[in-house]
């Protein structure tokens, strides 16, 4: 239990009192970037106008989910050493962003993905499939945010079983924060579009950097400063003794049976370049780059980011194993077996230790648990806006009305969009909130590293892609992703599984990638090659020229 | 912001993809992302493959309770600084200048 009764009121006093502050914040800021949204460039893009630290600090708001907040830290609180493989992973495939994508994607786009991977091909298929592609990755990515934020309700709000609060028990509670966080983002997306979206993250950015900060300091000086001394308290307090410091405790875990050994490493291998090559294959992240004005400052969007994000994953290390040396691996356990609740154990006991007995532990519990609905919120504002930019700037107005339509139409579209698909996602949230959809970030990753990435970097540096290697590149990265995670031990046949009680698993790995992703390489280039159809080599002209210089750029 | 394109267009970019400056700016740009990406890919899957597969050299304690996978890990985010770092500098030198007089030319809707 994180929490005694007294001071589980106190601490949801505090911490509702902090959300509805940041909402209203949020709210107001959502307001004014309403009225600063005139034209279609201001609500796809934000009219191109921030700055690169601005967008480094959205770009961390938007990839920073509660998966790498929560999430990692409680790996590593649980399992040690494996949670910061994680942490790499997702920094590391920012070098693919900055050197390959990035600054190219900004001067040859305008506001989606598939600008770039449609300019030299036959609009409507590249698109369509473009945009089949973002809408897959972004619900996937927005369900596992959903569902989470509403497994974390009655564990913040401490929420027990048996009692209630303001009339509502934890199943109730639960799908309350599904339809707030959805509705929220719906108005932060259909009103404020790129601009109000933007500010919201780079709010949410500050407030986690800080927060992150003062636990950071405050575990570190608990060590006097002694890194040695946390990691020895941490493997001591953690129950896993030297193993906890060292590989293997999570992922790539060795087992009697030799078989499914291989299996685990190979599902490790997996995971990792899942990570690394997902990230440019975002399209929540590849469309932020589009709000800078010139590719120098998409370059330095990027810097800051990796700055940002650095900075973010090192100070997780000092989380994860400051909640297993001061709260202890038996307690994080008790109150969630997936660790997502160790930050917040961690801050209520430094508050305790710091700021003044129970008060304070409910204050600074109160304040994480704040930064993470804050978290969450802004990423899936990003999200929404990137499924339903896609959904009228790619399909509505390039394949239904094929271009003749105008943008003010598309700006409606888009809006509308934004409403359906965070409808969708309440409702699905609300039916999958008992179910085990972590994976489903997993996948969003294997899918965007599988099926966009190839697309975008044929697009990019290969003269003969054409239309057939776009299309194939696609959907055989998508559906090989989709269909290998199908039949994997994360959906049936293991007792972690999204259903349990069901086998019709066949493929050994969690992680698809090691398969999906050189397949994905792969049918871009027997498409391509099978495929009769002549790169067009003017249009492949005026693409590289505008890619490597900026000429012409939006 | 929304600059168009010259109503010669096509033609004017099919000439400067094939001027030599613009082949040097190709070849400066492709030069170094592809090589660091591979450097930087081999580094990380390195460091995977020993998390796999090397956990004894892995597990081996430097100091106090560090121990090599920490280092490993902390190494990995000082060569993503590093080639950030190296990235900026390299392009701020010799991808952007080349970069805006091309833009200059092609936007001035003129060819050689």
């Amino acid at each position: 239990m994180i929490l005694a009764a007294a001071s589980a009121s106190t601490t949801r006093n505090f911490t509702i009192t902090l959300f509805v502050i940041f909402v209203a914040i949020t709210l107001g800021i959502t307001v004014w970037a309403s009225r600063q949204t005139r034209n279609a460039t201001d609500f796809y893009a934000g009219g191109r106008s921030f700055s690169g630290f601005q967008n480094g600090m959205a770009i961390g708001g938007d990839y920073m989910s509660a998966a790498s907040f929560l999430g990692i830290a409680g790996i590593i609180a649980l399992n040690g050493y494996d949670g910061f493989l994680y942490s790499i992973g997702f920094l590391v495939a920012w070098l693919v962003a900055l050197l390959l994508v990035a600054e190219l994607l900004r001067n040859s786009g305008k506001y989606t993905m598939a600008d770039v991977l449609a300019f030299r091909m036959r609009q409507a298929p590249v698109r369509t499939a473009a945009a089949v592609s973002t809408v897959t990755v972004s619900v996937f990515y927005l369900l596992a945010q959903m569902v989470g934020a509403g497994a974390l309700v009655a564990l913040l709000l401490g929420i027990q079983p048996g009692t209630t609060f303001l009339g509502m028990d934890a199943n109730t509670a639960r799908i309350a924060t599904i339809v707030m966080i959805g509705a929220l983002m719906i108005i932060y997306v259909t009103v404020g579009g790129m601009k109000g979206t933007t500010y919201v993250q780079i709010v949410k950015a500050f407030m986690l950097m800080i927060g992150a900060l003062v636990m950071t300091v405050l575990v570190l000086a608990a060590y006097k400063f002694n890194l040695s001394s946390l990691l020895g308290d941490a493997a001591a307090k953690s129950g896993r003794g030297d193993a906890f410091l060292n590989p293997g405790l999570a992922y790539g875990r060795e087992v009697a049976d030799a078989t499914q050994t291989f299996y685990n490493k190979v599902d490790l291998l997996s995971l990792g370049i899942a990570l690394v090559l997902g990230t440019a294959g975002l399209p929540h992240i590849l469309i932020r780059f589009y709000t800078v004005p010139t590719a120098k400052a998409a370059r330095r969007s990027v810097l800051w980011a990796i700055g940002i994000i650095g900075s973010f994953y090192l100070m997780t290390l000092a989380l994860g194993f400051g909640a297993a040396a001061l709260v202890g691996g038996g307690p994080i356990r008790t109150q969630n077996p997936g660790g997502n609740t160790a930050a917040p154990q961690l801050a209520q006991a430094l508050g305790e230790r710091y700021f003044g007995g129970d008060i304070g532990g409910a204050f600074f519990l109160a304040v994480i648990a704040a930064v993470a609905f804050a978290t969450i919120l802004a990423v899936v504002a990003g999200l929404t806006l990137a499924s339903s930019s896609s959904m009228a700037h790619d399909f509505y107005a390039n394949v239904v009305k094929k271009g003749e339509t105008s943008e003010r139409q598309e700006v409606v579209v888009a809006r509308i969009s934004a409403l359906v698909i965070g409808a969708v996602s309440i409702v699905l949230g609300i039916v999958a909130r008992n179910i085990n959809v972590a994976f489903l970030v997993a996948l969003a990753f294997a899918v965007a590293a599988s099926g966009n990435l190839p697309a975008i970097l044929y697009s990019l540096f290969w003269k003969r892609f054409n239309t057939a290697g776009a299309v194939w590149a696609i959907y055989g990265g998508l559906i090989s992703a989709v269909v290998l995670v199908f039949f994997s031990p994360v959906v049936s046949g293991s007792a972690t599984a999204m259903f349990p009680n069901s086998d019709w698993q066949w493929f050994p790995l969690s992680n698809p990638g090691i398969i999906s992703i050189p397949l994905g390489f792969l049918c871009g280039w027997l498409g391509t090659i099978l495929s009769r159809e002549r790169a067009n080599e003017e249009k492949y002209a005026e693409l590289e020229v505008r890619a490597l210089t900026g000429a012409g750029a939006h | 912001m929304t600059t168009e394109a010259p109503p010669t267009a096509s033609e004017s970019y099919a000439d400067v993809q094939r001027s030599p400056e613009f082949v040097g700016l190709r070849k400066a740009l492709r030069g170094f992302v592809f090589p660091m990406t591979v450097a930087f890919f081999v580094w990380y899957a390195l460091y995977v493959i020993l998390s796999a597969y090397a956990r004894d050299f892995m597990s081996t304690k430097i100091v106090g309770h560090i121990n090599v996978a920490l280092v490993f890990g902390l190494l990995q985010f000082v060569s993503t600084f590093l080639i950030a770092w190296l990235y900026e500098r390299y392009s701020a030198r010799r991808l952007d200048p080349t970069a805006a007089e091309l833009r200059e030319r092609v936007e001035s809707g003129g060819t050689r």
